[in-house]
């Protein structure tokens, strides 16, 4: 066996677009001094191949002859060596020995191809030259912070490359069946089993599991205890949200028993609205509702925030990858037509000594997540048209990542039903050593240490094996070929075997599963939370046809063992049993848990407003707040147009910049019917009060669908709660608040909730400090659209046109954007009348249906005048408004200018009505409040005249939108 | 949309990361084609397939992940085990188009811009801006352009692009100027107006703003813009502002190989 080496590098004369953004993200580190970075693709190749072969490799596939120049050579020749020069610098990097080397698989077929056939293995890494003057402690900066992650890279030693070799090693297993003494052990030794194994089970729930040994009378197998602490963990049972919770409202001095907190609020509100046209809700991997006579829908979002927090890249990555196979997953398999990303950062510009012990620098993070949707949702061919970004400093250590998938499914493949005697048959990526504890992790706190003791649980991902189960699942579906599906997630087999076969039993022999690499035991072979997988019930007559159909879209599918009618989930290693639990015990046999929350409303001060004439600063900075400011810098590097469905895109108006309120697509190309998505996410009202930031949220996402001209006769809502901590009564007060919030908006507008998931452990602990996300409820809308052809956006469209305000403007300070940019406070956070909300909603939407409204764009972050100053400068016009024509500004006194143009109250629109259809527009909105407030200007400039009738804003609108662009315009 | 005569058949070629397949076929679908979408697997050990159709079109997508370099893997595999086929289907006239990634491929099998050998001659770098991007953009046609897939069409059109590896590079100057002399360039990036401009209007530092190109016979075309993304009104990012009332910019392009094949 024989190593060869080959480098790859752009000609001199060719630009380095790779080595370029290091460079730009060196600067950003504060080091000035390097002049030049270039990078070095390298391949390891490990077989019997000749040096011939080599050259054909390196020639013909390896490199691009155009612009790319190559060299080879046994892997010590001396010509790789680095030599030592002054201000010059190498750094080399590769995967770390059992993660899963992203170009192998594709790199091998094509060596294959040109019929070289004995290669064996593959590895890559990178070479960066880096030119500059730097200190040891700076170039280790670097190396840490921009070319390689430590989770699943190194840096290879370049005097010796020989001894750093980077292909894996096999490595034999022996089986050794691994019983836990378990029967004999005291509450204290309990505890600690629990934690040594990263359990995350609880005093309780271990006597449990040890009692339910005690009457087999037998210890546990290893494997069993690692079974039952994944289908107990709280991301997979949601303990938190299912448990009995006595909540106590200080204010009010009222306590309410809650039995079931999620089934009490939100699951309890959709049970009660009962809509007809929700086909599935809160059972199967996402929601399911009707879309026309053919095809339901169905909407999942998920979150990925602890992989994220340590390896943002492969973390945001494997978050969009799990989420479409939760939509893959869903009834007998769904096709994706749509992502959605929703973001919470630390401040980008967070100075590095901010930045807790072991955690990265937000930026970084921010960097890496971006560009893990964006490499991983582009190449899964799914449009990412809809999503929002929110920044904290409280976000720094424990970043939030949301990240959702669409998906349409023809009605009769909406549910699955496994049959005992069919296989369970595992499809798509092969098991590795990656991701194990995943589940149980994410149950947890971060701490300073999470990156080398949890690293086990960042999973890597492989997108074109996902889209090639993609391409391959559904045709199986349409052909018949399977009776239920499910997504290897959370838990990995453990969890979609245990749950496909919980009304049946199930018999799995854990060494048919194949192996990315050999020396994995049983129990990681289980619990392995390796990607691109899923597991189908094949009934035995189909199989055949079912393999064949993988074969031919080179996609492994292997029969791992048969759904049985025992009951029991058994599990072997060659022949010997090494679980066998009860799935009732398993699956019903988590305790109820009894909680205390108490909800105690926050002192927040008032601050005086400061009264100033010109307004004109204010604005500015508040378009620039990054909550704000445009997102294009993320936006654009999303295909949000592929699948070619798009009617309302992330970004419009005259130069296609502008922002929009929510995404519309036409997924059938012979129909004109559209699904509508809009998110609503505000932590800064949570601060204040959880209640009003959840029906902030919800009213946030309906406002968006009605603004695009949808209507609330099909809208559905997800939640998705992460929270810091709930095991205190007060972090779990802010959680009954946000529970009760959804359930009262929801019965009030009636829309139900068809799908939802938790994030219950973000905080984050170094030196013995805690630090805590603020609560952070994301609520998710997806509506029908009858027909897209009505459809409108928010730009502004002609001069002349007339504006106006819908809704009512109250000095609702708390929580808005300019509070935040100018460091003052309140506590009058956003309230909603739902009555009036709803009948504007009605109105309005019957005025767009009837073709009276040009554009129209809701009023949130910023208020009123970010919402016109959006509208101006997207539609490339200039717009004079006039205050004192604000009829229904009304509270008990007069409000301010300020208050007028910068409070986040909500049910309010800006919409631009043309004047031969204002009367019948008026006529439409009988019955609620509205004001015309002014104009749209060929002159380029926003104008706001004041209560008082002075100019309190005038200003280029060019220079509106250079603020709004330039803080994220990277 | 008059559809006469006998259907065209257009075969298109899919694998492992394709993804703008769908669109692509109800693109031709749109114009009557009679449209068969087959995986490159099954193309290899059904060869005949080739002849029996008049268009083929590969589309975007990542094909083999871009692992490599954009469209490596996927043109090595069609030059080492297609090659006799393709060049068969091109000497009875056949068209063929290469969108996006498929654009990558063809460039990178040699059949773009096109030589005997199928030796590559241009290629398609990762964009100036280091990352993949999606943007509608402006396009010119060039006046003395041969390709058969654009006549007729507007001077200055819209059209999407959406990725990371776009960059156009000829091997070296004699290459870029016989395609320029020779009627190759089919589009240039542009502003509104239709003048010559750097980014974003230039949205990946193409050489000569070079977005599109065919080969000396006009029948072969690539282009990194999606004109299957416009063949409906509601695609265009501007309809909601009453732009694109008319026929589609990308419809046009799909309806001119179309016609051209039923004239011939």
């Amino acid at each position: 066996m024989m190593f060869w080496r080959i480098e790859v590098k752009n000609k001199p004369q060719v630009m380095d677009p790779v080595g370029q953004g290091i460079k730009r993200d060196i600067i950003d580190l504060g080091i000035d001094t390097v002049s030049d970075v270039k990078m070095i693709q390298v391949y390891i190749l490990e077989g019997d191949i000749t040096k011939q072969q080599v050259e054909l490799i390196s020639g013909q596939l390896l490199s691009d002859r155009v612009i790319q120049e190559y060299e080879f050579g046994l892997l010590e020749d001396k010509k790789f060596r680095v030599k030592k020069k002054k201000n010059f610098f190498v750094v080399e990097t590769a995967y770390n020995p059992g993660v899963m080397d992203p170009w192998e698989e594709s790199t091998k077929k094509g060596i294959r191809d040109l019929n070289v056939q004995g290669v064996h293995s593959i590895k890559t890494g990178r070479r960066y030259l880096i030119n500059g003057r730097l200190f040891a402690k700076q170039l280790s900066l670097i190396s840490e912070k921009l070319l390689y992650n430590k989770v699943i890279q190194h840096v290879v030693e370049v005097e010796h490359l020989k001894k750093t070799l980077i292909a894996h090693k096999e490595v034999n297993y022996e089986f050794k069946k691994n019983t836990v003494d378990l029967l004999n052990l005291f509450d204290r030794k309990l505890i600690a089993l629990s934690k040594q194994m990263q359990l995350s089970l609880t005093l309780e729930e271990m006597q449990i599991i040890q009692n339910y040994f005690k009457k087999l009378k037998r210890n546990p197998d290893h494997c069993e205890l690692e079974t039952l602490a994944q289908t107990w963990s709280e991301h997979c049972c949601h303990k938190t949200l299912k448990a009995n919770i006595k909540y106590t409202d200080t204010e009010t001095k009222k306590t309410t028993n809650f039995k079931n907190l999620l089934k009490s609020t939100i699951m309890g509100a959709t049970k009660k609205l009962n809509k007809k046209w929700c086909i599935s809700v809160f059972k199967d991997n996402a929601g399911i509702i009707t879309f026309d006579k053919d095809d339901n829908i169905c909407f999942k979002v998920e979150t990925h925030n602890h992989p994220s927090a340590l390896e943002p890249y492969g973390g945001a990555g494997t978050g969009i990858g799990g989420v479409i196979r939760d939509i893959l997953g869903v009834g007998l398999g769904a096709k994706p037509i749509m992502n959605t990303d929703v973001f919470c950062f630390g401040p980008p510009k967070l100075a590095v000594s901010k930045v807790p012990r072991g955690a990265l620098h937000p930026k970084r993070v921010m960097k890496g997540v971006v560009s893990g949707v964006r490499d991983y949702g582009n190449r899964m061919g799914i449009p990412t048209s809809n999503g929002s970004v929110i920044f904290d400093e409280r976000y720094t250590s424990n970043p939030l990542v949301y990240c959702g998938t669409v998906g349409i499914l023809p009605k009769e493949h909406s549910f699955k039903k496994v049959s005992s005697d069919e296989y369970i048959v595992v499809v798509g990526g092969r098991t590795g050593r990656d991701g194990i504890h995943g589940a149980t992790f994410s149950s947890i706190e971060l701490t300073h240490e999470s990156e080398t003791v949890s690293s086990g649980a960042v999973q890597i991902g492989n997108a074109i094996t996902e889209k090639k189960v993609l391409d391959t699942l559904l045709q199986a579906r349409d052909k018949g070929l399977y009776t239920a599906v499910t997504d290897c997630g959370a838990g990995g087999l453990s969890s979609a075997v245990g749950e496909m076969g919980e009304d049946t039993g199930a018999r799995v022999d854990l060494e048919k599963v194949p192996l990315k690499y050999s020396g994995l035991s049983y129990e990681e072979i289980w619990i392995s939370e390796a990607q691109e997988r899923m597991v189908i019930s094949v009934p035995k007559s189909k199989l055949k046809k079912l393999l064949d159909l993988f074969a031919r879209e080179n996609v492994e599918a292997t029969v791992i063992g048969t759904f049985t009618n025992t009951n029991h989930l058994e599990l072997f290693y060659e022949g010997t049993k090494v679980c066998d639990l009860d799935m009732h015990f398993l699956h019903k046999g988590v305790p109820d848990t009894v909680r205390k929350a108490i909800w105690k409303k926050p002192k927040i001060k008032k601050s005086v407003m400061p009264k100033t004439r010109n307004l004109n600063s204010s604005l500015l900075k508040v378009l620039g707040d990054l909550n704000v400011c445009s997102k294009e810098w993320i936006i654009r590097q999303y295909d949000h147009e592929v699948q070619g469905m798009s009617v309302l895109k992330p970004l419009g108006g005259v130069n296609n910049d502008g922002p929009q309120d929510a995404a519309v697509i036409k997924p059938k190309a012979g129909s004109k019917k559209g699904i509508v998505v809009s998110c609503g996410i505000n932590s800064r009202y949570g601060d204040i009060d959880p209640y009003w930031m959840a029906v902030s949220c919800i009213e946030e996402t309906l406002r968006q669908v009605i603004s695009v001209g949808g209507n609330l006769n099909k809208v559905s809502l997800l939640d998705n709660f992460s929270w810091g901590n709930t095991s205190k009564p007060a972090g779990l007060g802010e959680l009954v608040r946000a529970c009760l919030g959804c359930k009262d908006a929801s019965l009030a507008y009636k829309i139900p909730f068809i799908s939802g998931k938790d994030s219950l452990n973000n905080e984050f602990t170094v030196g013995g400090k805690k630090m805590s996300i603020p609560p952070t409820l994301l609520i998710s809308a997806m509506g029908v659209v009858e027909n897209v052809e009505k459809v409108i956006s928010s730009d502004a469209k002609a001069p002349g046109n007339a504006i106006y305000v819908i809704g009512t403007t109250y000095d609702e300070m708390g929580g808005s954007s300019y509070c935040a940019v100018n460091g003052l406070s309140s506590p009058d956070v956003p309230k909603v009348n739902f009555k009036n909300s709803l009948k504007i909603f009605e109105n309005l939407s019957s005025a767009v249906n009837k073709g009276l409204v040009r554009s129209c764009h809701d009023c949130s972050d910023g208020g009123l005048a970010v919402a016109m100053a959006e509208m101006a400068f997207s539609g490339g016009l200039g717009m004079e408004v006039c205050l004192s024509g604000l009829k229904h500004a009304i509270d008990k006194k007069d409000l301010s200018s300020e208050t007028l143009l910068f409070s986040e109250s909500n049910s309010r629109f800006v919409v631009e009505v043309e004047p031969r259809k204002q009367k019948m527009f008026e006529q439409t909105l009988k019955g609620v409040p509205y004001s015309l407030i002014g104009q749209l200007k060929d002159e380029r400039k926003f104008r706001v005249i004041g209560t008082n009738g002075t100019v309190v804003i005038d200003c280029p609108v060019e220079k509106l939108k250079e603020a709004w662009q330039k803080p994220l315009r990277w | 949309m008059t559809v006469s005569r006998n259907k065209i058949n257009v075969l298109i070629i899919r694998t492992a990361g394709t993804n703008c397949d769908a669109e692509t076929k109800i693109a031709f679908e749109l114009l009557g084609a009679k449209v068969k979408l087959v995986h490159v697997n099954e193309l290899v050990k059904n060869k005949k397939m080739i002849s029996e159709h008049q268009i083929i079109a590969f589309p975007g997508g990542f094909t083999y992940g871009d692992d490599i370099a954009a469209g490596m893997i996927l043109a090595n595999e069609l030059k080492m085990k297609l090659q006799d086929e393709l060049q068969r289907f091109l000497r009875k006239n056949g068209l063929m188009i290469g969108i996006c990634n498929g654009f990558q491929v063809l460039v990178k099998t040699g059949l773009l811009p096109g030589n005997k050998q199928w030796q590559q001659e241009v290629t398609l770098a990762c964009n100036d801006s280091g990352k993949f991007e999606d943007r509608w953009v402006h396009l010119r046609k060039s006046q003395i352009s041969k390709c058969v897939w654009t006549k007729g069409i507007d001077e200055v059109i819209c059209m999407p692009v959406a990725h990371g590896e776009g960059k156009f590079i000829a091997k070296n100057k004699t290459i870029l100027k016989r395609l320029m002399d020779n009627g190759q360039i089919v589009f240039q990036y542009c502003d509104k107006e239709g003048g010559l401009s750097v980014y974003p209007d230039n949205p990946n530092g193409s050489v000569e703003h070079i977005a599109g190109i065919c080969d000396a016979t006009g029948r072969i075309f690539g282009l990194m813009p999606h004109p299957e993304r416009c063949v409906f009104k509601t695609q265009h990012p501007r309809w909601t502002r009453g732009e694109n009332a008319g026929i589609p910019d990308g419809f046009e392009i799909f309806k001119n190989g179309i016609e051209f094949l039923k004239k011939a």
